[in-house]
């Protein structure tokens, strides 16, 4: 994953609440057994009208999401991450998320900056007075900032730090291979394995 | 002070810990499917890693798969590479698979608990949010992402950072007609969406002993559906029967064991939860939802609301987008919604009860002449168990279509989906615009109510049936 420590790009305004996983991107577009070429399926209900935000002139090449509350709920699709990173999107600023879309994001590259509803209730004015100005979010700093506009964002350490320095989770956690095989040492004899295979007789 | 449930299974599964990280969590139990999967075993060949404990790893083919002509390759091409990418990976590292035709193939969700994998004091993750259903065993089930499917696959651990702990206290006799569906219907129009994010959460109480397992997975199921990370229930003599004898369940002494360890996963007098919610169950009548996310719905008894009653803005504007979208008006009454189809299946209400308790309302009736209605038993084996038991006679009799086991019309990913503007009552989960296929309409409703909705034609509750309400 590539490090990631400060973006600037223009925002875009999704002024919905309870935007679940099954909107960002529909279940019939999950058929693909790669992670690119997802960007045609996001929102692909809503592409349609063509008054959709994303569909607005002014807001073309934004590459930060305003979403409302509760986005992201819903399917545990990693898929609604790439779609919208495929899309062009780096980062989704919302009051609240679903956890596991907003731990899938972390995992992807994808930054979610939490703020208030009343920031992002000012950011959507913002961004829709001022389209084209862009718009700094700073991991270091937890901080959105742009001219005209400042405010504080929470992102937890664990997740920053891991951002910042690009890490492999997977890479992480292997550094800890002796503590897990001293974990399965000790582990009962009567849980479950699904080797070798029981099925019931058949009825 | 004591340990709630969730604290105690959690605590069991620390494999380390370390001041600013998330705790390390051993998982007991990897089930695998074939929408989340391939990536993440591309990133293992990438990387050159293996799967670490394939005997703890199952895999099925669900949501792709027809629930019709399963005898026939699957005919659309893409779902057909996908399921067939799962089967490749599943060879390649060793990974026991249960696929279309296989007497245990199912829903994920489904086939865990049948095998008896599925047992109290677990970790059960799998790249479905619909995962907490296993915590109806008391074991912490969630669903993951694809890059924690990676991470388990690779390590059978993951890093999770410790959620805060909720009980929801339900007490009280149910009803008559009134069932596990209703209660979690009703519970997430208490508390909303977002109502149990950050949470494990642990249904309680007198009604929650009282179910069935079934009743139980049912409930915990929808967890995810009001944003909780997971959905417990202790386990006790009910969930100890439901086990036994089980294909994967212990014996001769190592039964002995595991219940002796079981009957301390109870949540201690003197623990305390970081929330509570209550719910007297002996208040609850059929609960339907009317709008396009769960935490929208009312009795079945009441009206559709007027969005002018919600006091937050974004509520008001999410229900008149969601009327608009289900094509309803403030005060139109639940129970005159036609429909056009009627679903019965998923992971939700998918399992033999449920077959049951729709097979008993339907028995003696025909569907109505314009509803189609489709009975998806959640696995091969919960089907050939009704069909011994006759209920495929009864749907069939009664004019419903009987079909092979899979996620079918939950979600618009196989050829079972609505048509744009098509309404439905489902036994699922979710009522997303577009979930059951692009443009359909869906209420979420019991096995009881979608049983009487497909004769009578209109939302309906058994007793709206038998002239007794």
């Amino acid at each position: 994953m590539d490090a990631f420590t400060t973006h600037t790009g223009t925002a875009l305004p999704l002024r919905r609440s309870n935007v679940d996983t099954d909107q960002i991107i529909p279940a019939v577009y999950l058929k693909r057994v790669t992670k690119i070429g997802f960007e045609d399926g996001l929102f692909a209900a809503w592409r349609n009208d063509p008054n959709f935000v994303l569909n607005l002139p002014q807001y073309a090449g934004a590459t930060i999401m305003i979403a409302g509350p509760d986005f992201g709920t819903g399917s545990s699709r990693e898929h609604a991450v790439w779609a919208l990173q495929n899309y062009g999107f780096k980062v989704v600023i919302g009051s609240r998320f679903g956890d596991i879309f907003r731990g899938n994001s972390g995992k992807s590259g994808l930054l979610i900056a939490v703020v208030d509803q009343k920031i992002i209730e000012e950011l959507w004015d913002f961004v829709e007075e001022n389209p084209a100005v862009p718009i700094t979010v700073d991991l270091v700093g937890r901080q959105i900032t742009a001219v005209g506009f400042h405010s504080e964002c929470e992102i937890d350490d664990y997740t920053r730090w891991r951002l910042m320095e690009g890490l492999d989770d997977i890479g992480l956690t292997l550094r800890h291979v002796d503590q897990i095989a001293e974990f399965e040492r000790t582990r009962p004899g009567y849980k479950p394995k699904t080797l070798p295979a029981k099925v019931a007789s058949a009825s | 002070m004591g340990k709630t449930l969730s604290e105690k299974v959690w605590d069991d599964h620390v494999v380390r810990t370390a001041d600013g990280e998330p705790d390390l969590l051993f998982i007991d139990l990897h089930l695998i499917h074939e929408v989340t999967s391939p990536q993440a075993f591309d990133g293992l060949r990438q990387a050159e890693r293996t799967v670490r404990r394939p005997d703890l790893t199952l895999a099925t083919e669900d949501h792709n798969t027809p629930t019709l002509n399963i005898d026939l390759p699957i005919a659309d091409p893409v779902s057909r590479t996908q399921v067939e990418t799962l089967r490749k990976n599943a060879r390649e590292f060793g990974i026991r698979i249960h696929s279309l035709g296989d007497l245990d193939q199912g829903i994920v969700h489904i086939i865990g608990p049948q095998l008896g994998l599925t047992q109290p004091g677990l970790t059960v993750v799998c790249g479905d949010s619909h995962t907490s259903t296993h915590g109806a065993f008391g074991a912490i089930a969630f669903g993951i992402g694809t890059s924690e499917v990676e991470h388990v696959l690779a390590t059978q651990t993951l890093p999770q950072a410790r959620p805060k702990t909720l009980a929801v206290n339900v007490n009280g006799e149910l009803p008559v007609g009134v069932s596990a569906k209703d209660i979690v219907l009703a519970l997430i129009a208490k508390v909303g969406t977002g109502g149990g994010q950050g949470y494990i959460v642990e249904y309680r109480g007198s009604t929650i002993e009282a179910l069935s397992m079934e009743g139980r997975m049912t409930i915990c199921n929808m967890s995810i559906e009001w944003g909780a990370k997971a959905g417990m229930i202790a386990p006790d003599e009910t969930t100890f029967a439901y086990i036994k004898g089980r294909p994967h369940a212990p014996e001769g002494t190592d039964w002995d064991a595991a219940v002796g360890y079981w009957r301390t996963l109870r949540t201690d007098p003197d623990a305390v939860f970081d929330a509570e919610v209550d719910l007297d169950a002996s208040q609850l009548t059929p609960f339907v939802t009317w709008g396009t996310n769960p935490g929208q719905g009312v009795p079945l008894g009441a009206e559709v609301p007027d969005p002018e009653i919600f006091a937050e803005e974004a509520d008001r504007t999410a229900a008149t987008k969601a009327l608009e979208y289900m094509a309803l008006r403030p005060g139109q009454k639940m129970r005159e919604i036609r429909v056009d189809t009627v679903f019965l299946g998923s992971c939700t209400n998918g399992r033999i009860e449920d077959l049951r308790a729709a097979a008993g309302v339907i028995t003696g009736h025909h569907v109505a002449d314009h509803v189609r209605m489709l009975v998806v038993p959640g696995s091969a084996r919960v089907r050939l168990q009704a069909e011994s038991e006759g209920l495929d006679v009864i749907f069939k009799e009664a004019g419903a279509e009987w079909r092979a086991a899979g996620c079918s019309m939950c979600l618009g990913m196989n050829p079972d989906q609505l048509a744009p503007g098509e309404r439905a009552a489902s036994t699922s989960n979710r009522n997303f615009e577009g979930r059951q296929g692009k443009g359909g309409r869906t209420h979420l409703v019991s096995p009881l109510v979608a049983a009487a909705t497909a004769v009578i034609g209109t939302l309906s509750s058994p007793a709206d049936l038998t002239g007794t309400r």
